[in-house]
């Protein structure tokens, strides 16, 4: 990809990205053949939000592109794509309850409106309280074997029932 | 590097490729359609359509015909059972949630996703759900949006990338929620945007100005010529009842290849512009009388005449080679060598070494393939957007690119070294990089500016400026506009030439206008005569008079008030002005004694001679406003009227002939040189003054546009350095 743009130039200043998270990007830079940052996209992206409590903000996805050298739409059409990256803030918990074909077929839509009715929250919402952020939507997280599923915080949870879904909700604090 | 070749087979037909190349490319060239979207061949391939799949032997699913390399012994099927099941899969999921609006779509009729739904599509839809809908996204006042109808090929977000080299366009999202979005709040500013108007394949993007105001059947397309710069990028005008709708690129890979800039895009508004001259006007006292064209020639015949000892012609260096032709007649047959087309020109001193027409000193095609280009006192994109896209592409290949500007104007490609040269130091700058070229070539400089030499202080800038140049093989040096219009262009020009000449590149002038080469040869400057023929006696240049008032001035085309910034005051003490013009706005009302109407470059046939020296000529495409004429046609009735002799001509044809007759045959293509050996003094003249002239400023029609005139650029002012 071509960086002589000026805009790709680092129009904004890298000062907001932490130390901590300036090393880790160096690190995976260092993964990739010189000038081949771009590649180190993601892994910039997510050590960005994880220093901004689970969200990345407009100045900090500039930061990240200035950081990397890149045009800011570059790395926008990325934290955009993934459903691992929020752009808004949102709850501490992150809830992806997976409605991809076999967790549909085996009631997922269902857990969704009781997960929504306990919670008194839409999908791609928090709760007032900060507690539990309801993703809007995940690609099939391949656990098709233990569908209806869902992700909390990167914990897989398999053969969900209502009952085991308020079970595993009210001990996230 | 012989290039290597496999062997396939396209349904069936044994044909030769090159080896690595997409299949879409060689079906291309053999004569086979696969149906497509997101493939452009001026982009760099996506694959995210799929409306290209076809069925390769041994391939277990369909491939994607745009980024499938050829390899030796592939059969390929473009229209098998099973290639047209995928393309009809695709085009059923493309369908899903474009919207049915095609009878109030401007693509209607031109639409690419129609024409293959057509061929593609069922005839009734599988899919009941609703469908989604966009919020649309400004682009600013040229292109408008419908986001809806968006089906994400984004080719528009690769040409903005790739071509324009501005990141602003991306896709947001994903799945159902995918959009395509700009990041940054601001329009799209790039002199060439309104090429994704003709690349998006629906009515996501469209023109604004021309929006619901025709459809594609209806209308006529007719070839023109640009009338903004010295690329002379080809045209069609889209012609309606003999209004010119719009304007589109017409393929030339020698020249716009299919790019043109918004310019030549988006200038035919100003031929409807309110300060239209529709018929005939004198004056009478204080007072303008409309009149027939009888009374108005020969009132015209009869003041200059009366004023012929002391007659100036200023002609617009962008009117046609016709034009140019026939004013340059009636000067001389008047006894006037007062004629030029050079309005903003800064210094004439040298104007006898001219070569035999001011040009770029190589094709335009050859730019890509440039290694070393050393530009001075050039606002490449403004100037000639085109060219500054072929020097972005060189860049982009590896060329090693040196400017020299009293400002650092943004370019989108990798600028080897940039040395800003306020234009009072221009001359000193000039002559340390070319000492710093004796230096690195080891050969002495011309003994005409030796002295200019020895006094230049040789910086390390100077010396990147020659290492640049001088990278590579293929070399070139380049003046531009801003070097035309600073009071020691002679010197400029003189030193320039000199270091072409030590580094062996070629040396050309970007002159302003796009028919800057043709005046040359037409005869419309004051030290050549038709056929470019050295003057038996040289006329004053328009410096001389737009400085000093004469008695009469004939005007075809052209507004000095907006071009030379004393020229107001100078005409005003003129007894007789004629003007040919479109446009009778204000300062012109207030100077001239008669006014006759002329029809724009779409209204008239004739001929644009561009800066490689290319002649191209045109019909005239849309009627003529009201009782306005073709300027020559005025030209050659008053000419008549005037009683000089052959002005018999029945067509701009015969006019062309004549003085192609007179050209010879070394018109067709040669670069001619530069001949001048002025001798560039240090020190010299008190500070210049350059006015970089905004792009939407630079002649009559697009100061009249009104959308161009809406953009960041037309609402920017001049800039004096």
């Amino acid at each position: 990809m071509s960086n002589d743009s000026p805009s790709a130039a680092g129009a904004g200043g890298t000062q907001l990205l932490s130390e901590h998270t300036r090393r880790e990007i160096d690190h995976w830079v260092a993964k990739f053949p010189a000038g081949r940052q771009r590649s180190a996209c993601i892994a910039a992206l997510r050590a960005a939000q994880e220093q901004n409590q689970g969200h990345l903000t407009k100045a900090l996805i500039d930061a990240v592109a200035a950081y990397l050298a890149l045009a800011p739409i570059q790395v926008y059409e990325v934290a955009s794509f993934y459903s691992m990256f929020e752009t808004h803030p949102c709850g501490r918990h992150h809830v992806s309850i997976c409605t991809n074909i076999s967790c549909m077929l085996n009631g997922a839509d269902e857990l969704v409106a009781h997960a929504e009715r306990k919670l008194g929250i839409k999908l791609d919402e928090s709760t007032p309280d900060g507690r539990i952020f309801l993703k809007e939507e995940h690609e099939c997280l391949a656990a098709c074997t233990g569908a209806p599923m869902m992700m909390v915080d990167h914990v897989f949870h398999e053969h969900l029932t209502p009952e085991k879904l308020d079970q595993i909700l009210d001990e996230l604090k | 590097m012989a290039e290597e070749f496999v062997n396939i087979e396209i349904n069936g037909k044994p044909v030769k490729a090159r080896k690595g190349e997409m299949i879409i490319r060689v079906t291309d060239a053999n004569g086979e359609y696969i149906p497509r979207f997101c493939y452009h061949e001026k982009l760099a391939v996506a694959a995210n359509c799929r409306m290209c799949l076809v069925e390769v032997e041994k391939a277990p699913k369909p491939l994607p015909a745009c980024a499938t390399p050829v390899m030796e012994g592939m059969k390929v099927f473009t229209r098998s059972p099973k290639a047209i099941a995928a393309q009809r899969a695709v085009m059923e999921f493309l369908l899903i949630n474009h919207p049915l609006d095609c009878p109030i779509c401007d693509q209607g009729g031109e639409c690419e996703l129609q024409d293959l739904a057509l061929g593609f599509g069922r005839d009734y839809s599988r899919f009941h759900e609703r469908k989604r809908a966009v919020p649309d996204e400004s682009l600013g006042p040229l292109i408008a949006t419908d986001m809806t109808r968006c089906i994400h090929c984004t080719r528009c977000i690769r040409f903005t990338e790739e071509i324009a080299g501005i990141q602003e366009l991306g896709m947001i999202g994903r799945g159902e929620r995918m959009k395509v979005r700009r990041y940054i709040e601001s329009t799209v500013d790039h002199e060439l945007s309104g090429n994704v108007i003709d690349l998006c394949p629906v009515g996501a993007l469209v023109s604004k100005p021309y929006r619901f105001s025709a459809r594609a059947w209806e209308m006529r397309a007719v070839p023109l010529v640009s009338p903004h710069d010295g690329a002379g990028s080809n045209l069609f005008g889209h012609v309606l009842r003999g209004r010119l709708m719009r304007v589109v690129p017409r393929p030339n890979e020698t020249i716009n290849e299919i790019w043109i800039a918004d310019r030549d895009r988006f200038s035919y508004e100003g031929i409807y512009s309110p300060d239209r001259l529709h018929r005939p006007l004198v004056r009478e006292g204080a007072e303008w009388v409309e009149t027939d064209w009888e009374t108005a020639l020969a009132r015209a015949a009869e003041g200059l005449r009366a004023h012929a000892g002391s007659l100036g012609v200023l002609a617009s260096a962008s009117s046609t080679l016709e034009e140019l032709y026939l004013a340059g007649r009636i000067a001389r047959g008047l006894g006037s060598a007062n004629i030029d087309c050079r309005l903003r020109q800064g210094d004439f001193r040298d104007q006898a070494g001219d070569p035999l027409f001011p040009n770029l000193g190589m094709r335009i095609a050859e730019i890509d393939s440039l290694e070393g280009l050393l530009v001075v006192g050039a606002n490449l994109r403004r100037e000639v957007p085109i060219l500054a896209h072929r020097v972005r592409k060189a860049a982009r290949a590896g060329a090693k690119v040196a400017l020299v500007n009293p400002a650092v104007f943004p370019y989108y490609f990798p600028v080897a070294e940039y040395l800003e040269s306020a234009p009072a130091r221009q001359v000193a700058d000039l002559a340390a990089i070319l000492a710093a070229a004796a230096e690195a070539v080891g050969r002495p400089v011309p003994a005409h500016l030796a002295q200019a030499v020895q006094a230049a202080a040789v910086g390390p800038q100077h010396r990147a400026v020659v290492a640049a140049l001088t990278c590579g093989a293929r070399r070139a040096v380049w003046l531009g506009a801003l070097a035309q219009r600073h009071p020691r262009f002679a010197e400029l020009r003189s030193l320039g030439a000199a270091i072409a000449l030590l580094t062996g590149a070629s040396f050309g002038l970007l002159a302003e206008g796009a028919n800057a080469a043709g005046a040359y040869l037409a005869g419309a400057v004051p030290h050549r005569e038709a056929g470019g023929k050295p003057a038996a006696s040289t006329g004053l240049s328009a410096g001389e008079m737009l400085a000093r008032a004469l008695q009469a001035y004939l005007l075809v085309g052209t507004e000095p008030w907006c071009e030379a910034p004393d020229a107001a005051r100078t005409l005003a003490q003129a007894q007789f002005i004629v003007a040919v013009t479109p446009f009778a706005g204000e300062p012109l009302r207030q100077l001239a004694h008669v006014l006759l109407p002329a029809g724009t470059f779409a209204e008239t046939s004739g001929t644009y001679v561009n800066l490689e020296g290319l002649w191209q000529s045109q019909t005239g495409a849309a009627a003529p406003v009201g009782e306005a004429r073709p300027v020559w046609k005025i030209l050659r009735v008053l000419g008549n009227l005037l009683g000089l002799a052959g002005f018999e001509y029945l067509s701009s044809d015969l006019i062309r002939e004549e003085l192609a007759g007179l050209c010879g045959p070394s018109t067709a293509y040669a670069a001619p040189a530069y001949a001048g050996a002025y001798p560039a003094v240090p020190g010299g003249a008190a500070p210049a003054a350059v006015i970089d002239v905004p792009m939407y400023q630079i002649d009559a029609l697009v100061r009249r546009a009104p959308s161009l005139q809406k953009t960041r650029e037309g609402r920017t002012p001049a800039v004096t350095y």
